[in-house]
């Protein structure tokens, strides 16, 4: 992964935390049971057995390899704080790797989902003045996300600049 | 200001004598016709509906009638109280705009932090002889207030006399001396406009229809009425650029590049130099024939809170809706300088990854600035001055992996242009993204320091502010 990366100084990349997989994991799980529930429900309504069996083979392995797909993401997210700058990394298929200057911070946005407080996690996403800067971190425990959102609040004013 | 400021009294209209007793501190009403020039539109849509449903359906419908005119007389009423609880005046060197009968609001705008003041007048204000002044403040979002509608004469004396305020005279001085560096023919905007993608599209409707009439007049109407709706708002959309674009012209000022243009609705702009995010120039296929494109400058909006003004929205402004590459070059020149001279091209290779548009792909950074182009059809060159970049952005793809290929992203503050550095290589593309950074910085600390400069020399002309 490193081969795409600005491969800088010492820079020590953060991960979101191992319970991101897991609640990664339980969504899917629970998109893959509700999905389970409708096919059997459907096809049961129209009295096909054979199609049921068919449906929810094909709903499992959809579930799974989705699965397999939320697992490499939540890896391939990373971040690390630089002197001046923030980076983010994200993305298997496109990876994307991101600079964002402190100083053009202007505000920082920390949320977490009901599914996100019950894993004690937050996501903390900072805002410039472009819409298309992409600094979103998520899967912090809520410590970490605490002590990000401070960090970069102080930084951003440190070096605050215009439009 | 402490002085209350006084220009002489003699030879003055009474409108001109109204905006100098509202900038020594009474308080002003707009005009007794704004209600009207405001509600002008609605209420020319109201009065067509009406006389279209009493022409056509009818007999007895005389409580819908009523129902209408009850809607007219309260929007007009409406105004009127508007009007009547409108104020302004200058206090202390701050413009105030009181306004509201419900829910008051009291707006200031300090005079040492205007930008600039537009003027816009609409077709209707043309008619009654009367304007609206637009005053912009320097920071953040640029806040726009609104003194809508003032006449015109009243409103040429507040904004000379303001804008000599916002720079520490008391005098109104006379307008800075500028430069017109391109103006835009009404035949070559028309032509321009056939041209372009809807244009096009109108320009076949009508052949289509006149061929129906000969081989099929029988579908011709049922054809009509079916694309009538499409095509009116297609035309009205193409006259809505005719009219905003009419005769352009810029010209180049100490405040800035000034623009005005307008057939029906007039309007004159100011855009501060320190307020533009990045420049496009588009050269559409149907153009390139002609040697034509359009230069579009994006100026930071922030993003929509609440309610806002159209024009505010609005957010890339054609600097050049039509003109050659000559005028192009001249007024990128007088924008920025010290661009990048050479570009460089991707390698070979990304020719499998953007078959069509590799031809025009090219891109080049210095320390201030960064150019990419790119298109097949439409072929668009950004330039990005890296004192404006928000944030920088490395996205590879999975064809582009494959090819050893990354694109380099900067993110500006404007609405619609942000420039890629397409499929380059990809130690190239990681390079820049180290050093990008850094660039950016370099170039956005010069600039702080130059208008520091500048803040500092408007104070000391102006201690009082």
């Amino acid at each position: 992964m490193s081969d795409a990366a600005v491969d800088d100084q010492e820079s020590i990349w953060n991960a979101p935390s191992p319970r991101l997989r897991r609640l990664r994991h339980y969504e899917v799980a629970t998109g893959t049971f509700v999905a389970v529930l409708v096919a059997v429900g459907t096809t049961v309504a129209l009295g096909a057995t054979l199609a049921m069996v068919i449906a929810v083979i094909c709903v499992i392995v959809a579930g799974a390899s989705a699965d397999v797909v939320a697992g490499r993401r939540v890896r391939a997210w990373a971040y690390t704080e630089r002197a001046e700058d923030l980076l983010v990394k994200r993305g298997v298929m496109f990876k994307r790797t991101s600079v964002i200057p402190y100083g053009r911070m202007q505000y920082v946005e920390v949320t977490a989902g009901p599914f996100e407080r019950a894993f004690g996690l937050a996501t903390v996403q900072m805002h410039t003045a472009a819409a298309a800067s992409d600094a979103r971190i998520p899967g912090l425990p809520a410590q970490e996300a605490a002590r990000l959102r401070d960090q970069l609040t102080s930084l951003g004013e440190a070096n605050a600049m215009g439009l | 200001m402490s002085e209350p400021h006084n220009p002489e009294r003699t030879g003055q209209s009474p409108a001109e004598s109204r905006a100098v007793a509202g900038l020594q501190g009474d308080w002003q009403r707009l005009h007794p016709f704004s209600p009207l020039v405001r509600a002008g539109r609605g209420v020319i849509a109201i009065v067509a509906l009406l006389l279209i449903s009493a022409g056509t359906s009818r007999r007895g419908n005389l409580s819908s009638d009523l129902v209408h005119l009850a809607i007219i007389v309260v929007i007009f009423l409406l105004g009127v109280i508007t009007w009547l609880v409108t104020r302004w005046r200058v206090e202390g060197g701050v413009l105030r705009v009181d306004s509201g009968l419900l829910r008051r609001t009291s707006e200031r705008f300090p005079l040492n932090q205007i930008q600039a003041i537009d003027t816009v007048r609409p077709g209707l204000a043309r008619i009654f002889g009367v304007a609206e002044l637009r005053i912009r403040l320097a920071g953040g979002g640029g806040k726009a207030g609104r003194l809508a509608y003032l006449s015109n004469a009243e409103a040429e004396t507040l904004r000379a006399h303001l804008l000599a305020l916002s720079h520490g005279e008391t005098e109104a001085a006379p307008p800075a001396p500028e430069q017109v560096l391109v103006t835009v023919e009404p035949a070559r905007l028309f032509a321009s406009i056939l041209l372009t993608g809807s244009g096009l599209v109108l320009e076949l409707a009508v052949v289509a229809l006149a061929i129906l009439a000969v081989v099929a007049p029988a579908i011709e109407a049922a054809a009509i009425s079916a694309g009538a709706a499409g095509l009116f708002a297609l035309a009205i959309s193409m006259f809505r650029r005719f009219n905003g674009d009419y005769r352009l012209a810029v010209s180049d000022a100490a405040d800035g590049l000034h623009l005005r243009s307008g057939l029906i609705e007039t309007s004159a702009e100011t855009i501060p130099p320190g307020r533009i995010q990045a420049i496009r120039m588009v050269e559409p296929l149907a153009w390139r024939a002609f040697g034509w494109c359009r230069l579009e400058v994006d100026v930071a909006s922030q993003k929509s809170k609440g309610r806002q003004d159209r024009n505010q929205s609005k957010a890339a402004r054609a600097l050049l809706p039509v003109g050659s590459h000559a005028q192009a070059a001249l007024l990128l020149a007088s924008v920025f300088s010290g661009l990048p001279e050479e570009r460089s091209t991707p390698p070979p290779r990304a020719r499998w990854k953007s078959p069509l548009r590799f031809r025009y792909l090219s891109g080049a950074t210095n320390e201030r600035f960064t150019v990419t182009t790119s298109g097949r059809l439409r072929r668009v060159t950004d330039w990005v001055p890296l004192a404006k970049v928000q944030s920088v952005r490395l996205v590879e793809g999975p064809v582009q992996r494959r090819l050893r290929l990354s694109s380099i992203h900067l993110d500006t503050a404007g609405r619609r242009v942000h420039a890629v550095l397409r499929d380059r290589d990809r130690t190239e593309a990681t390079q820049l993204l180290d050093e990008l950074p850094d660039r950016c910085r370099n170039a956005r600390r010069a600039e702080d320091l130059l208008q520091r400069e500048r803040a500092t020399a408007t104070t000391a002309r102006n201690p009082d502010l």
